[in-house]
């Protein structure tokens, strides 16, 4: 059977428990479409030895009842996630060769819902990066083109979105420090959630900034969201982060019926400069939701404008620190040594080879702000910062404001190379609407709205209150059914 | 604040990344305009706010002090670059 490997988790769940196809035969098409997908570079570890002997036990449970709804389902796996005796190198050539011993406790419960490992996805190197150029494996490239370019499909989750774009895999796991789940998602045409600090463990998946870190799925529609998610979230007395809240049925939250629920559209979010069909995307889902029943409320974010310089502050501090950790001695790369040379000239060495440029930048930038001296004048002081963009959304909050919808993105996806000769800001500007999110701790959604003049797609992200993912992914179904977005990249890789 | 060649210097040595002598004008450029968009928040009336600690209002679990796991030695040691004798092998620290 043909084109299996298109199908929505909710679509092959239904079908393989009907007997219409099995998880082998899913997994197969899967591994012959990454095969044949080498020049998007999603792929970069390829496990279809382990993906075939998870599919056929997954058929077997399947056959004898009773599988929860993610059994039987092929997946990508961000090289993010440790994966037993399976390459983790969070896309750097510090690790290069590492297999860990131990399995992320997401992946370990995603294994025992029944799903099936494809293999590892490309990203920016540690999850630092928007466009998914700083990667020790090469660029990854977007499936959606429109003329000769290549397209960056995002970042950091850039593996991810291009290949559950490019219909390699059923649906892919993401990660979400500063937008790397939601700013490739709408990069790509799919959704992409990241949930509430604490919702998913955090064990066994590589530290970048731990305070703001959060994993979530990236999938082919808002129903697949939620059923993923079900099963990455739970409490994990290995990450004392990790929330020991009831993990609700969040498919059963998903009516479409948002009737009287309060919209909050903040001002701040329209930027000087923003291209208009953002604007334009912006007011279309503005009266989707109206349509559907909500109520539009203008709000108020005032320190939104702050929320890029602390996250520049914060993230690159917890950088500095959880990357002290690749020293050439426990793990990963170990630079040869000249003669003479002690352990530190061995500890600068390795750590000059293995990380690349971006991370460089980051970890020293992290170094400076926690010295001696700017501790206070940078990382207090982002601190503070930090407690008052909470404080903006608590309130709005308490006005009864359900969602908050905004742009997911200030732009459509651009050319790879394109901003090689930016300076390092201007790229962060690409998360100027997600990275508020990730500093409040909030979830927050990308779900596809539309394509731009030239056919690209594009995303509206929508907010929700703390551990309120159910009543989020519920707005984002109301929008992602008013949208109608079907449109998929023409196959040319 | 403005970071010159010589701060970049020290913070390179501070973060264990070897950086070329030639090199250290451009870190210290490329330093410096990331710190000039941090230079916004100084903007910010930050006057009794505390500082953030956690995201989510929770206290951090206790648990009894046993001990939950351990003799992995052959576990542990797999992935390191080199490894002698049952330990971490690194060059000699202590003359």
């Amino acid at each position: 059977m043909a084109e299996l490997s298109k199908l929505t988790i909710a679509e092959a769940r239904d079908g393989m428990r009907k007997g219409d196809f099995t998880s082998v035969e899913v997994t197969r098409d899967c591994l012959s479409e990454i095969e044949g997908s080498g020049t998007l570079n999603a792929f970069v570890h390829n496990t279809p030895e382990i993906a075939l002997a998870q599919a056929e036990a997954a058929d077997a449970r399947i056959k004898a009842g009773d599988a929860p709804a993610m059994c039987g389902v092929p997946l990508g796996i961000k090289d993010l996630f440790a994966t037993k005796g399976v390459e983790t190198q969070a896309a750097s050539d510090i690790l290069k060769g590492f297999k860990p011993e131990y399995e992320s406790t997401i992946t370990q419960q995603l294994w025992d819902a029944g799903s099936v490992m494809l293999g590892k996805l490309n990203m920016d190197q540690f999850a630092m990066g928007s466009s998914n150029e700083t990667s020790c494996y090469g660029d990854v490239v977007n499936p959606w083109k429109i003329d000769d370019r290549n397209l960056t499909p995002g970042g950091s989750s850039g593996g991810s979105a291009s290949a559950v774009a490019a219909d390699l895999c059923l649906a892919a796991t993401g990660t979400d420090t500063g937008g790397s789940i939601r700013q490739p998602a709408a990069f790509a045409g799919i959704v992409g959630i990241k949930p509430t600090y604490g919702r998913c463990s955090r064990w066994g998946v590589v530290a970048f900034a731990s305070s703001l870190d959060q994993a979530g799925p990236m999938t082919k529609s808002v129903r697949d969201a939620a059923i993923m998610l079900e099963a990455m979230s739970g409490h994990d007395p290995k990450d004392s982060t990790s929330s020991e809240l009831a993990v609700p049925n969040f498919e059963a939250a998903l009516t479409g019926d948002i009737r009287g629920k309060k919209i909050g559209i903040p001002k701040e979010y329209r930027l000087d400069g923003m291209p208009e069909e953002i604007e334009a995307l912006w007011q279309d889902g503005i009266a989707m939701m109206k349509d559907a029943g909500a109520e539009i409320v203008d709000i108020s974010l005032p320190h939104t404008k702050y929320a890029l310089p602390a996250y520049y502050v914060v993230a690159p501090a917890e950088a500095s620190s959880n990357l002290a950790r690749y020293d050439g001695v426990r793990f990963g790369h170990r630079a040869k040594m000249a003669q003479g040379d002690g352990i530190t000239e061995m500890y600068e060495k390795t750590r000059a080879e293995g990380f690349g440029p971006e991370v460089q930048r980051r970890v020293m930038i992290g170094t400076y702000v926690l010295s001696a001296g700017f501790y206070d004048a940078y990382y207090n002081r982002a601190r503070k910062v930090r407690t008052l963009i909470k404080r903006d959304f608590e309130e709005v909050f308490a006005t009864g404001v359900d969602a908050i919808l905004t742009p997911a993105t200030p732009s459509a996806a651009f050319g790879l190379g394109e901003m090689k000769d930016a300076d390092p800001v201007q790229m962060y500007l690409n998360d100027v609407f997600t990275v508020t999110v990730n500093l409040a701790g909030l979830p927050g959604i990308a779900v596809p709205a539309g394509l731009d003049k030239q056919g690209l797609p594009l995303g509206l992200q929508l907010i929700g209150r703390p551990w309120e993912e159910a009543d989020l992914l519920n707005h984002a179904y109301a929008l992602e059914q008013a949208a109608g977005f079907v449109a998929k990249p023409e196959k040319w890789w | 604040m403005s970071i010159d060649t010589k701060t970049a210097g020290r913070v390179a040595k501070l973060a264990r990344i070897a950086v070329p002598e030639g090199e250290l004008p451009k870190l210290a450029d490329e330093l410096n305009g990331i710190l000039a968009f941090m230079e916004q928040l100084n903007e910010v009336d930050v006057e009794g706010v505390e500082p953030m600690t956690s995201v989510t209002p929770q206290r951090l679990k206790r648990r009894e002090d046993v001990v939950t796991d351990g003799n992995q030695q052959e576990a542990v040691l797999k992935n390191a670059p080199d490894a002698r004798e049952g330990f971490f092998a690194v060059p000699k620290v202590v003359e």
